[in-house]
């Protein structure tokens, strides 16, 4: 490739900015959600649409009853750095959970609930999915308002089309 | 770099923040808001100031922060600014560019 093709690629990656970021959360601990919530929010901060589909585990990140009940998981986490049998200790996940939320605090990182309210804000779109709502006998009413529909995974690509959406599966 | 904004001369780093925030004027910023496509109007200024006030006394800057701020809500922030309301409406307060990832 000569030099002026190089560039010429150069150009088109550097126009191929990113649109539209369809998240997908199927996990309820903690660190998964606000890794989904953080990457939503950043994307509406560049400009760039966001919409997340909560299903399977991860609808409970979006259940009124346990949004702020979510943990760290401390058993078959190897980063946590203790020992199995002592992560599985009554009150052991507490403890980590309760942990990690103070140093999240400290960062300015909102609670689950109030992170909800500002991805609405920020005009994020937030969808449930219908056959994890069915699976886990789920209502409407047992979700927070900021939920826009709960949709079926057709519609959630039907949603992602449109040059330089990306979808990830968290 | 160094560029001519309204008869002054304005440093700017790559990104086109100002470099110091001194040679601000209102003209600046209303110059910098055209770059970003945005007209400023009365329901601007104050998230500006805000921006400024918050720089000046060293607080990092987040989206959080503005919508607890009481002068706008996350809602109006993006209206107001679009497209990176934080990014576009440090650049016109001539503060610079925020580190935040919330």
């Amino acid at each position: 490739m000569d030099t002026q093709a190089m560039e010429n690629t150069a150009v088109e990656k550097k126009d191929a900015k990113v649109q539209k970021m369809m998240l997908i959360l199927s996990k309820a601990t903690i660190d998964n959600v606000y890794a989904c919530f953080i990457l939503a929010n950043g994307a509406r901060m560049e400009g760039i649409e966001a919409e997340i589909f909560f299903t399977f585990f991860g609808l409970e990140a979006v259940q009124k009853k346990k949004l702020e009940h979510l943990h760290v998981a401390t058993v078959g986490n190897p980063a946590m750095h203790i020992p199995t049998l002592l992560g599985g200790l009554p009150g052991m996940e507490a403890f980590a959970t309760n942990m990690m939320k103070k140093e999240m605090e400290k960062l300015d990182i909102p609670p689950v609930g109030e992170f909800i309210e500002i991805l609405e804000a920020s005009g994020a779109k937030l969808w449930a999915c219908k056959l994890a709502m069915d699976m886990f006998h789920l209502e409407r009413e047992d979700l927070v308002d900021e939920i826009s529909d709960v949709i079926t995974v057709g519609d959630f690509y039907q949603r992602a089309q449109g040059e330089n959406t990306h979808l990830l599966f968290i | 770099m160094e560029t001519t904004i309204a008869g002054q001369t304005i440093d700017l780093n790559n990104e086109g923040y100002l470099t110091d925030i001194k040679q601000w004027t209102k003209e600046v910023a209303m110059h910098i808001a055209q770059e970003e496509g945005i007209t400023l109007t009365d329901g601007h200024w104050p998230v500006i100031e805000y921006l400024q006030e918050q720089y000046r006394n060293e607080v990092p800057l987040s989206i959080r922060k503005v919508g607890k701020s009481g002068v706008v809500d996350i809602k109006q922030f993006y209206a107001l600014f679009p497209g990176g309301p934080l990014k576009k409406a440090s650049r016109i307060a001539g503060i610079p560019k925020p580190a935040s990832c919330i």
